[in-house]
């Protein structure tokens, strides 16, 4: 919609902005640091949303909560929209000046009224029309999301029916004004802009592009593909039909993070040629024909990462890596020279200067600047530019420059994993404060806040189903069953139930999974499974169980 | 916030009930919940007699405090006890006025026969620092947890007494008498104590026979800005111990344009030997709140609070019902005497803590945190209760606007002399003759005032007077022609402080009690800061040391010590406490003459 | 022209040890002090950190002040004439530092402190002399260490109770408030509800507190092993500034390594994204890449 894909603003930001919306994040837990920054703005006065099924700890710091059904943020947004709209709180001149498709927009979401809006989403029509109300009116207004807007069949119109909202009332491109996706790998920002995405070189710019592929090919000798890459959806599809035969994976264990891991099992058990190139000997590793240990990127090697912020900062050498292991680079340039080409021994500074060449976005970001300045935000396209930490300020300049950011229509989608009086539980799947993903990392220290994996569930159903806390259950889905203890959730409605992915060892939650995936960005719907829950034949239990 | 609370601990029914009561008694009385812990806190410890992890969590959870921060808050005070106690707790003063009067035979008696301070699962006893009944010492707080908590204070308390109170809980009423003036030939000159001992304090209708809300009534005709000139006029200076312009604390407030403003009486009266802001709430709560009612309208303030020390069980439950009737009646609310005049006002309870009476802590104690002080400025009239501008009075101050509304400022200030105008409130105990609350214009001498109270007890040979009390200075018997003004007792480097005037005769054992001031200051510096923390038990060893006669190297190193600790307490102490530490023990050990000191030879008594 | 106006910042003007300064209203004292080179002693003051000023080693003399004030945290006043090295200065920061060594283990407080104790020629042991009173030793703050978990201990008988840990996990970063003052006077300690160990506690593991305690009473128990064993080498040891593998935030983390291995972890106070503070993986969770 803005033809960049990077949060709009410094996490300073939100310390200066009205109101935050906190929408599909647990950021208390997920974003730590991130949160203090979000609790300064509440201290400097900022009122606080949050959208979230659950009642989480980061909810708990909330003045209104909107605890809405799993799946149901493009009808919330839609509802929030039309009701902006019809309250006439749009911005209108910013509307008029900056946007296009306004009328479209309009047009569809006419039909999400407050009492469909409560319908669809179990939101109270009053606390959605309050909401609605709040954000068009801030002065400043910012929404953040993580993977509870993103892990859906439909992410990327979650995503723009956000975005959406924040075209209605003006709120991006201005300092406290913005929309800020907080990223949940160190470094999945810094992948995107540096290419690693089927669809962009370096620097966002589109492999589709003649013109800028002719600059790639000239800088590089070698022509480049004019249509974009398989998203990793798209790759396990192509493995199903036979297109895709050998992968290399880098730094990924898709063994245990994809969703119905029994069907990743097998395709990745099919593959001609596996070569996985990790600093640990991961399950994806196991059935590998190839494995090429790695030094840890973050503290055996040199290099940059992109932080959600778009701020690119030096990770640094610290330790010698362990017995074989080599830095990323080495192995890749080595794997270069036997398939022929001859990149000498280039140093990291020196790819980062190819960087600097061909994306406009760091042009001005030179190692010196980066060590000197703690970082930089792109865009900084030159060595005297100070860096963005706010994007899109051109949409407030009149007129515009460039192109102006334009509203998609997008529609209500339910999560494809239906409820059934078979299935009558939805489970939900999210991510633990001392834990991170599949937990191959987080699982090398003892935390004392760790208490293995646990299927919560709400007090009601608890109840309902006869279980206490700690007894170990049956949870079957359409793809599979798992067994774990019961842990019991204040935090969750009825109806709702709640995993991570921290222990796939002792408890494989992804067999429960649904990997329907959004067909734009290809991430699978792990955050809406319909399950049951089942009493073991004999009572069972595992530790206390519940305490915390 | 993700509050986390303790895992399995839940609060009885008993807990639950007292506690929320306590917290819809003053909901709405401040912002937000935290102010609410304190009152939270006194529920659950008069509930069970103790605040168990149970109560804890659901206080915690009722105001969405954390479990660790309400730990902290509730350690801080003496009344509260954070581990399982004897619900009958009777309370021993053996502060330097009781000690005089035999309090030391009396704990050793009480730990003979029911063993150990704080042990027994009925009942027990524990030491206490000043009850603020030193006219009527040996005292006594007989505190009786349950679902109807009881609170006693014994006076001239004997063994027997003390014992059946630890054994039955019950305690003889009330004796003696606390104003000697206002018996017999009753002095006409008394104008704070007017009406002590002449009107039934539980009675509006006989306040207002003698007097009472008149001058409310002025006030409302008169106006804020005219009250307002009134109390500068008058040179009305604070009667806590600082000594600083009311007046003008009440300009600075009525001009902030920061809103709210908040009136609070400092009734934290817990200086060793200080009783006379006891006497007047006792005696004469409405004047209190009369008072408090024309110092709200004009500095703009509508919600009032009275801040009273937790050892005060019975000036406690007087002015709980004095406000309850005066609401009632009109005399505060939102239409105060039907002519639109709006003030509130709430009475808390501390709970035993000395430095609540510093007024920064008595904010973030009533607020709800440590009672440590803030360090200023900025100063309460900028930034006070709930960190807007506040005025804080001492309830003899307050008492004083009713006078100078009726009759005029400068009327008012015709009395007393030029720089210390009105009369003054003095706390004569020790070995007195006739110990009690003296009311004389400023400028009678000690010696004068001594002679009003009957001179020296039994006619024995002065030793010492302590003036201002534990904060304060001793002075000796060739200080007594001493002026009893601000002024005065300045330039004799002494302190009227809060007008405590304790008399050692020549059989006091001084050592003993400078060690007993030397601890009073360790028990109740709050261990914010470093010379107070530190320096109070330093000084205390020091003392000990130097009593017993077992100094490390000689005497003079010892005594540098104890000279190198007071000043760095008094230059680098956050506050008025740590600041006066070392003032009295300083004093005595320059003034009174080394042989005097009866125990530096002779070694401690009955330590 | 398209000339911005700058905004308006009023300056006022101060003496310092009979030095000129013209410093912008409402700094502080500290900050006036050290742009004329006056290096004051501090041990509760962090820039990170909202000033408490409990310690009292940084109080100067201001005249017209009846008592020493706290440069750390008082605002410089027009005209305000200072002195930080007067007598009474020397006096109060060289008992402080007596008094504070007298009753607390400062031997593995920041090097910073010895230095300063020297220098105001502080002598603990004149405040607590052994053997000479009939009420037992002199009062100490020695208590049990306490280790109730894998990731740091909290030794107390190190702490100067300068509030910075509470500050960190409350107020100034963590919000989480696990731990308080409590307890009174001398007695007043850090402290958990009821005193409870960190597992029954609110405690999050973020170790902020460990990264603003001045005298390593809260310790990695990295750290703490090692000194047990006799093996903390400091002279041996490097820090270098690297990105935390875990979520998108980008924390920069201070990598402390001893012998090719992490041994500590910290981040600059002075970086815009932690201002010094870290999660608990970020702060704990690098022992992955050690187990080699």
């Amino acid at each position: 919609m803005f033809g960049a894909g990077g949060g709009t603003s410094a996490y300073q930001e939100i310390e200066d902005t009205d109101l935050i919306i906190l929408w599909g994040s647990n950021a208390r837990e997920t974003h730590p640091i991130f949160f203090h920054h979000l609790l300064k703005g509440k201290k400097n006065g900022a009122r606080m949303y949050a959208i979230d099924p659950r009642r989480t700890s980061s909810v708990a710091w909330a003045d209104v909560w909107l605890g809405l059904e799993v799946g149901s943020d493009v009808a919330l947004a839609n509802t929030i929209g039309r009701e902006i709209i019809a309250a006439g709180l749009c911005n209108t001149a910013f509307i008029e000046r900056a946007t296009t498709g306004f009328d479209a927009y309009k047009a569809a979401v006419e039909s999400y009224t407050l009492e469909r809006g409560e319908q669809l989403t179990s939101v109270k029509a009053d606390v959605l029309r309050e909401m609605a109300h709040a954000y068009a009116r801030a002065d400043r207004a910012q929404i953040c999301w993580t993977l509870g807007i993103t892990e859906h069949h439909n992410a990327v119109d979650n995503v723009f029916a956000i975005i959406n909202l924040s075209l209605l009332t003006g709120h991006v491109g201005r300092w406290g004004s913005g929309l800020v996706p907080l990223r949940g790998q160190n470094n999945v920002q810094g992948g995107g802009d540096m290419g690693a995405i089927p669809n962009k070189f370096v620097g966002g710019q589109d492999v589709e592009d003649p013109a800028l592929r002719a600059t790639f090919e000239r800088e590089y000798g070698t022509s480049v593909p004019d249509t974009r890459g398989w998203h990793l959806s798209q790759m396990f599809e192509a493995m199903e039909h036979g297109e895709l035969k050998t992968v290399f994976v880098l730094g990924e264990n898709p063994m245990q993070s994809e969703a119905d891991a029994k069907r990743t099992r097998r395709l990745l058990e099919g593959l001609e040629h596996l070569v996985v190139q990790d600093i640990f000997l991961t399950k994806t590793a196991d059935v590998a024909h190839v494995v090429l240990p790695a030094a840890a990127s973050w503290c055996e090697s040199e290099g940059t990462v992109t932080s959600s912020e778009r701020r690119v900062q030096r990770v640094r050498k610290a330790l010698h890596p362990p017995g074989q292991a080599k830095d990323d680079l080495e192995i890749l340039t080595l794997l270069a020279k036997k398939l022929g080409k001859d990149w000498g021994a280039p140093t990291a500074a020196e790819v980062w200067q190819e960087v600097q060449r061909l994306s406009p976005w760091h042009g001005g970001m030179s190692y010196e600047r980066l060590e000197a300045e703690n970082g930089l935000q792109w865009p900084c396209p030159t060595l005297d530019h100070p860096g963005s930490p706010t994007l899109h300020t051109r949409l407030w300049s009149d007129p515009v420059e460039g192109a102006r950011a334009g509203f998609q229509v997008v529609h209500h989608s339910p999560p494809v994993d239906t409820l059934t009086d078979e299935f009558p539980l939805r489970l939900t799947t999210g991510r633990r404060l001392d834990s991170f993903n599949t937990g191959v990392q987080t699982g090398g220290y003892t935390s004392p806040l760790r208490h293995g994996e646990r299927i919560e569930v709400s007090p009601e159903d608890a109840v309902r189903l006869g279980v206490v806390a700690g007894e170990v259950v049956r949870v079957v889905s359409r793809r599979g069953a798992i067994v774990a203890p019961i842990k019991i959730d204040p935090g969750l409605r009825a109806g709702l139930t709640f995993m991570t992915m921290h222990f796939p060892d002792e408890v494989e939650t992804n067999i429960l999974t649904i990997d329907a995936v959004d067909p734009k960005s290809g991430t699978a719907e792990f955050k809406a499974a319909a399950i049951r829950i089942e009493k073991l034949g004999v009572p069972e239990t595992v530790g206390a169980g519940g305490a915390r | 916030m993700d509050l986390h609370l303790i895992p399995g601990a839940t609060a009885s029914a008993e807990e639950r009930a007292a506690i929320d009561a306590a917290i819809a008694a003053v909901i709405g009385t401040g912002p937000g919940t935290r102010h609410m812990l304190l009152p939270a806190l006194h529920a659950a410890q008069s509930c069970a007699g103790w605040i168990s992890e149970g109560a804890l969590n659901h206080i915690c959870a009722q105001l969405s405090v954390p479990p660790a921060e309400a730990y902290g808050v509730a350690t801080f005070y003496h009344l509260f006890s954070t581990e399982c106690q004897a619900p009958r707790v009777v309370h021993v003063c053996d502060d330097i006025a009781c000690r005089v009067k035999g309090a030391q035979g009396l704990c050793r008696s009480l730990e003979a026969t029911f063993g150990p301070a704080g042990s027994g699962t009925e009942a027990t006893w524990k030491r206490s620092p000043c009850l603020g009944y030193c006219e009527q010492a040996p005292a006594a707080l007989v505190q009786h947890a349950g679902a109807s908590p009881v609170e006693h204070t014994i006076t001239h308390a004997t063994l027997t007494v003390l014992e059946t109170a630890v054994s039955t809980g019950e305690v003889p009423g009330p004796s003696g008498r606390a104003v000697p003036q206002a018996q017999g030939p009753r002095d006409p000159g008394l104008r704070l104590l007017r009406r002590v001992g002449v009107a039934d304090p539980a009675s509006l209708d006989d306040y207002r026979a003698h007097g009472g809300y008149q001058a409310l009534r002025r006030a409302l005709d008169i106006g804020p800005e005219a009250v307002l000139r009134e109390i500068i006029d008058s040179k009305l200076l604070g009667r806590g111990g600082a000594a600083f312009p009311t007046g003008r604390k009440w300009e600075a407030v009525a001009r902030s344009p920061v809103r709210p403003h908040y009136l609070v009486c400092n009734a934290d009266e817990s200086e060793p030997g200080t009783f006379k802001d006891r006497v007047l709430m006792e005696e004469d709560p409405f004047a209190l709140i009369e008072a408090m009612t024309i110092a709200g309208l004009a500095i703009g303030a509508e919600q009032g609070f009275i801040y009273i020390r937790g050892e005060y069980p019975r000036a406690t439950a007087r002015l709980q019902y004095a406000i309850a009737k005066a609401t009632r009646r009109g005399f505060l609310g939102d239409n105060i005497g039907g002519a639109g005049a709006r003030f509130h006002l709430n009475l808390r309870r501390g709970a035993g803590a000395y430095i609540c009476g510093e007024e920064t802590s008595l904010f973030n104690s009533l607020e709800g945190f440590r009672g440590e002080p803030r360090n200023k400025p900025p100063f309460p009239v900028q930034s006070g209760l709930f960190h807007k501008p506040t005025v804080i009075n001492n309830v003899e101050t307050l008492v004083n606007v009713i006078d100078i509304v009726l009759e005029g400022g400068p009327a008012y200030a015709g009395i007393g002399t030029a720089s210390s105008s009105g009369t003054k409130l003095f706390c004569l105990s020790g070995c007195v003759a006739k110990p009690g609350v003296y009311e004389v214009p400023f400028g009678m001498t000690l010696r004068g005032l001594l002679d009003l109270a009957g001179g020296v007890e039994g006619g024995r040979a002065l030793q010492a007077i302590l003036l201002g009390g534990a904060a304060g200075v001793f002075v000796t018997p060739d200080e007594l022609d001493m002026p009893l003004t601000f002024e005065g007792t300045r330039a004799a480097a002494a302190t009227l402080g809060s007008g405590v005037v304790m008399v050692f005769d020549d059989r006091v054992d001084l050592g003993d009690i400078l060690i007993r001031i030397a601890s009073f200051f360790r028990d109740e510096s709050c261990g914010q800061c470093v010379p107070c923390r530190i320096g109070t038990i330093r000084q205390e060893e020091a003392l000990h040391r130097l009593v017993a006669a077992r100094t490390s190297g000689d005497r003079l190193t010892e005594q540098t010590l104890i000279a190198d600790l007071g000043r760095v307490m008094r230059d680098a102490s956050i506050c008025g406490l740590g600041q006066t530490a070392a003032s009295a023990v300083e004093s005595a050990l320059k003034k009174i003459p080394f042989d005097s000191r009866r125990s530096l030879t002779a070694g401690p008594e009955g330590n | 022209m398209n000339a911005v106006p700058l905004p308006f910042v009023r300056t006022v003007e101060v003496t310092i040890d009979g030095r000129t300064v013209r410093v912008p209203e409402g700094t502080t004292i500290i900050n006036a002090c050290k742009t004329i080179g006056i290096d004051t002693p501090t041990l509760c003051y962090l820039e990170n950190l909202t000033p408490v000023n409990v310690c009292r080693v940084c109080v100067v003399e201001v005249e017209g002040s009846r008592v020493l004030v706290p440069a750390c945290s008082r605002p410089v006043d027009p005209g305000m004439v200072i002195h930080t090295d007067s007598d009474r200065v020397r006096h109060s920061r060289k008992l402080v530092f007596e008094l504070l060594g007298s009753s607390v283990d400062l031997s593995t407080a920041e090097p910073r402190f010895k230095a300063d104790m020297e220098k105001y020629g502080a002598a603990p042991e004149r405040l607590a002399p052994s053997g000479h009173s009939d009420h037992g030793a002199p009062a100490t703050v020695q208590q049990p260490v306490k280790i109730d978990n894998d990731l740091y201990v909290r030794d107390y008988s190190k702490c100067v109770l300068c509030y910075k840990c509470v500050e960190a996990c409350g107020t100034d970063a963590q919000h989480t408030f696990a731990i308080a003052v409590a307890g009174r006077g001398f007695g007043a300690t850090i402290s958990t509800e009821f005193d409870t160990d960190l597992p029954d506690s609110a405690c999050v593991y973020c170790g902020n507190c460990i990264g603003v305690c001045p005298t390593g009473a809260l310790m990695f128990k990295t750290e703490h092993d090692m000194r047990a064993a006799g093996t903390w080498d400091e002279s041996r040891q490097t820090a270098t500034d690297t990105i935390c593998p875990y979520c998108g935030v980008g924390c920069t983390l201070s990598l402390h390594v001893q012998d090719n291995t992490i041994v500590k972890v910290t981040s600059p106070n002075d970086h815009d994204v932690t201002e010094g503070h870290l999660c608990i993986k970020g702060r704990f969770g690098w022992q992955f890449v050690q187990n080699r």
